[in-house]
């Protein structure tokens, strides 16, 4: 039978009910007291806190993530349960780094908090998953794959989600991609028209369907070795 | 010098034997009337077209009083393709695959900007006009169309249906580019023709 | 502030002892209330294959171009597979490309049931990158707009949940109050459903005279509309018996999958950014939030269409407290200024070529600004580099998040329930493919 308890957001928050935000400073704002938190608890992880426009942005090192977003999802005292996005942003200088950004909310404090970890271009953007904390991470980290190329170790189903999964151009979001695409708008469409709609179950549903025992000997073997029939 | 004769090749004959007679024209007006005025649409409805489409179909425009109530989600019942929204290349083999499908006599509408000419979207993921991969009959500007506008191209396309003739041979044929014919553009020389106007390899447009 | 959330009750059989949902039969010779009795022993299916069939992407119960492929064990969902990017239309790298006033067309394009309230959110998140303070007009004539265009989402969501579950008559209905939006927001901005309508600093047009009045109307005739409906749906035997069980969600799984919207509200959980992360002075208005307690798809038919009341006393509020006064803020770097200054001073005329040709720039920097969007926390995260475009612009879309749950929503269900949860979660597939 299933009848839930209402779970109010901000039962854990102290003082006044939340107005809206007025004449925000630029930067030098009230900091999150997650951010000092956090620099007590992970020193040589965090790298630096920010608060510009009245958001807490916290630097972390790219291979402690998973540990700092483990212990504000866990801690009491911090309580993130709503990871509300996982984003990347790539600046237009070639020499910044590429940032991985997670906005989380804690719905008991009512409060937010951006995390970022940067990396360097040039070596494997790879960084570790968030999965296994927050299933929402699912999606939004396949986005990231798919439209920069940032791969999340320990994701359990890393493919394309927004582009087909043999598209060939590479990776949309990047700066070095051009708006049009790299390839002509005749090549696009002959590559877009070259999927066949119909054969587009993946290994995965075929393997499902008890299909895979009737099909060809020679087409098992090759899906087997991991060519893809369609999505 | 001067005039020379006139060969066979300049000569259109008007004679009456060529031309249909009593029946003919009426049937042609009786099929036509009959396929006009119970067009039924085949929605391929994505984004916000399709939310201007469903309003004309709603009470206030109310497609029904064209006859275009019943609108057939199965490609094998329907006769226009109205095509509502931007299609992106991960939609196109659908849309063609959708168009194969429906059976002869056959119409298509593109409904909206992004449907004619892939819009305001004008990048790597989107389209630019369903008529590169699908006959389009009637293009609908707007974005969205109002359903006036809508109503309006819907008019146009029974106009269209009116004025064919069962004696026209070609006209419901279907079409595939074949190689070796002169109407065959290959896909280089497309990108030489193209190129003034801009491509994604080249990008010459300014900087937008 | 009064009651805070709204606890929708409503006595349903929820799971029954094989973990499996109860069906409320269709009512007999009761005459008057449910008759909630369990259903005959259900037969178990008969061994075989499962079966794989393919939803989409062209299908007319999808709410959009999204494809489902379901393993089926006779007619029992087993697994099920969502496939999207069939509307994938590059909106993020675009955005990179165009000027921010010139965005604003593109956030009406993405979730185009909510094209006002898109433009609100996004202006909303331009001017904290700016550091730009708006008038007070302006906050009350978006609220005023962000109120219409939740009610014209939830009507479409009405209309065609209605549908998919098999009834066609409230969709005309909710069509019809649709049009009559339209026509307001026709005299206000000039387009029904691409709107454009606000600008960074202020809007797009001040209200031409008399609108008011047509919103008054509005409010007056639409709770008979709502009345209407309500009587042919809540308790209808049909309905309930359509929609009660499915899809249930328990609050702690809603909030770990990043639901957010009515469908966290329905699991119980009230969040909702209007009060908890304020923005256009939502605190000074007096309104509830309803929250359900079963996480199933009646509950969010209710939440959704208890919002809807809510709505129409959110604007009954705005259309009362509407303050006189400009409704731009007074820059010009960043705001076009009056066509009379600027064909005749030469400053003006200076401001007004920079703000169309290069467009306003902020400083470097970055925002997020979640608005409650029909369909749950929408949210525009902006990175500045201080030029006129910005770095990044990222769109979080409530329903690409919402919609990832479907797995584990319909695992367990009929083939028909996958309609009714699919349409229960108000998708919007322009949003969720961007």
């Amino acid at each position: 039978m299933s009848r839930f308890e209402v779970v109010k957001t901000g039962s854990s928050a102290s003082g006044a009910p939340p107005t809206t935000q007025k004449n925000v400073p630029h930067r030098n704002g009230e900091p999150n007291p997650s951010a000092k938190a956090l620099q007590e608890k992970f020193p040589s992880a965090i790298e630096r806190v920010e608060v510009v426009w009245g958001e807490t942005v916290v630097f972390v090192d790219a291979w402690s993530v998973h540990e700092v977003i483990r212990w504000l999802h866990d801690d009491e005292s911090q309580r993130y349960d709503f990871l509300s996005d996982v984003t990347a942003v790539e600046y237009r200088d070639a020499e910044v780094p590429i940032e991985v950004v997670w906005h989380l909310r804690s719905l008991p404090f009512r409060r937010f908090l951006r995390i970022k970890a940067q990396l360097q271009k040039g070596t494997a953007l790879e960084i570790e998953s968030v999965y296994d904390i927050y299933r929402s991470a699912d999606w939004l980290e396949r986005e990231c794959f798919d439209m920069f190329g940032i791969r999340f170790r320990g994701h359990p189903d890393l493919r394309r989600i927004l582009m087909w999964e043999q598209y060939r151009e590479g990776y949309p979001l990047r700066k070095d991609f051009p708006l049009r695409g790299r390839f002509s708008r005749s090549e696009q469409l002959r590559q877009a028209l070259a999927q066949n709609p119909e054969a587009r179950y993946s290994m995965e549903e075929l393997s499902i369907a008890d299909a895979f025992a009737e099909l060809p000997e020679d087409m098992r073997e090759r899906l087997s070795k991991g060519e893809r029939t369609g999505e | 010098m001067g005039l020379s004769a006139p060969s066979d090749r300049d000569v259109v004959s008007y004679t009456p034997e060529g031309q249909e007679g009593w029946v003919a024209t009426r049937l042609d007006f009786l099929v036509n009337w009959a396929r006009a005025n119970s067009l039924w649409p085949m929605p391929f409805g994505t984004a916000c077209c399709a939310i201007e489409f469903m309003a004309t179909a709603a009470s206030d425009f109310d497609l029904a009083r064209f006859g275009m109530e019943r609108m057939s989600f199965s490609p094998r019942q329907a006769d226009v393709l109205i095509c509502a929204g931007r299609v992106p290349f991960k939609l196109a083999p659908i849309i063609r695959r959708i168009w194969q499908q429906m059976p002869q006599p056959k119409w298509s509408i593109s409904m909206g900007a992004c449907a004619s000419t892939g819009g305001m979207f004008d990048n790597y993921a989107v389209v630019q006009g369903i008529d590169t991969i699908i006959p389009v009959d009637v293009y609908v500007p707007g974005c969205p169309p109002r359903p006036e506008g809508l109503i309006y191209g819907i008019r146009m396309l029974q106009e269209k249906v009116k004025n064919e003739r069962a004696a026209d041979k070609g006209t419901r044929d279907e079409m595939e580019p074949d190689p070796s014919s002169q109407l065959y553009i290959p896909p280089s020389l497309i990108d030489e023709l193209g190129e003034p106007f801009g491509n994604s390899v080249n990008q010459t447009r300014s900087g937008l | 502030m009064t009651r805070r959330t709204v606890n929708v009750e409503l006595s349903t059989t929820g799971l029954d002892a094989q973990g499996r949902p109860q069906r409320v039969p269709i009512l007999t010779d009761d005459g008057g209330g449910l008759a909630l009795q369990a259903p005959p022993g259900i037969e178990p299916d008969l061994e075989g294959e499962h079966m794989l069939i393919n939803i989409g992407p062209q299908h007319p119960a999808t709410h959009g171009v999204l494809r489902l492929v379901l393993e089926l064990d006779g007619e029992t969902v087993v697994r099920c597979i969502p496939h999207i990017g069939y509307l994938h239309c590059g909106f993020e790298k675009i955005g990179e490309y165009r000027q921010y006033n010139q965005i604003i067309c593109w956030t009406d394009r993405e979730d185009y049931l909510n094209s006002i309230g898109n433009n609100v959110a996004f202006a909303l998140g331009a001017e904290r990158l700016f550091g730009i303070e708006i008038t007070e007009r302006c906050k009350v004539l978006r609220v005023i707009a962000s109120e219409l265009s939740r009610i014209m989402s939830h009507l479409v969501w009405l209309g065609t949940f209605c549908i998919d579950i098999g009834a066609f008559t409230p969709f005309l209905w909710a069509f019809q109050r649709r049009e009559e939006i339209y026509r307001l927001l026709e005299k206000w901005v000039g387009a029904r459903l691409t709107t454009s309508a606000t600008r960074v600093g202020g809007m797009a047009a001040d209200i031409p005279s008399g609108w008011m009045d047509g919103l008054r109307q509005f409010i007056r005739t639409f709770p008979h509309t709502l009345d209407e409906i309500d009587r042919v749906l809540t308790k209808n035997a049909i309905w309930v018996g359509r929609t009660v069980g499915l899809g249930v969600m328990t609050p702690e799984e809603a909030v770990n999958w990043g639901l957010s919207g009515p469908m966290l509200r329905a699991s119980g959980v009230d969040y909702d950014v209007r009060k908890d992360f304020p923005y256009l002075d939502y605190e000074t208005y007096d309104f509830d939030v309803p929250v359900g307690t079963n996480g199933d798809v009646y509950d969010r038919y209710l939440v959704r269409f208890e919002e809807l009341k809510q709505s129409v006393r959110i604007l009954q509020q705005a259309a009362d407290r509407l303050p006189d006064g400009p409704v731009n803020i007074d820059d010009p770097r960043i705001i076009l200024p009056p066509k009379s200054k600027a064909t005749s001073e030469m400053e003006s005329m200076i401001h007004h070529f920079k703000v169309v040709m290069e467009g306003p720039r902020p400083p470097i920097g970055e925002s997020y600004v979640a608005v409650e969007s029909p369909k749950g926390e929408k949210g525009y995260y902006m990175v500045s580099d201080g030029t006129a475009k910005p770095v990044r612009w990222r769109i979080r879309p409530p329903s690409f998040v919402n919609l990832a749950a479907i797995p584990k929503m319909v695992e367990g269900h009929l083939l028909s329930d996958v309609i009714a949860i699919n349409a229960s979660i108000d998708i919007v597939m322009g949003e969720i493919d961007r």
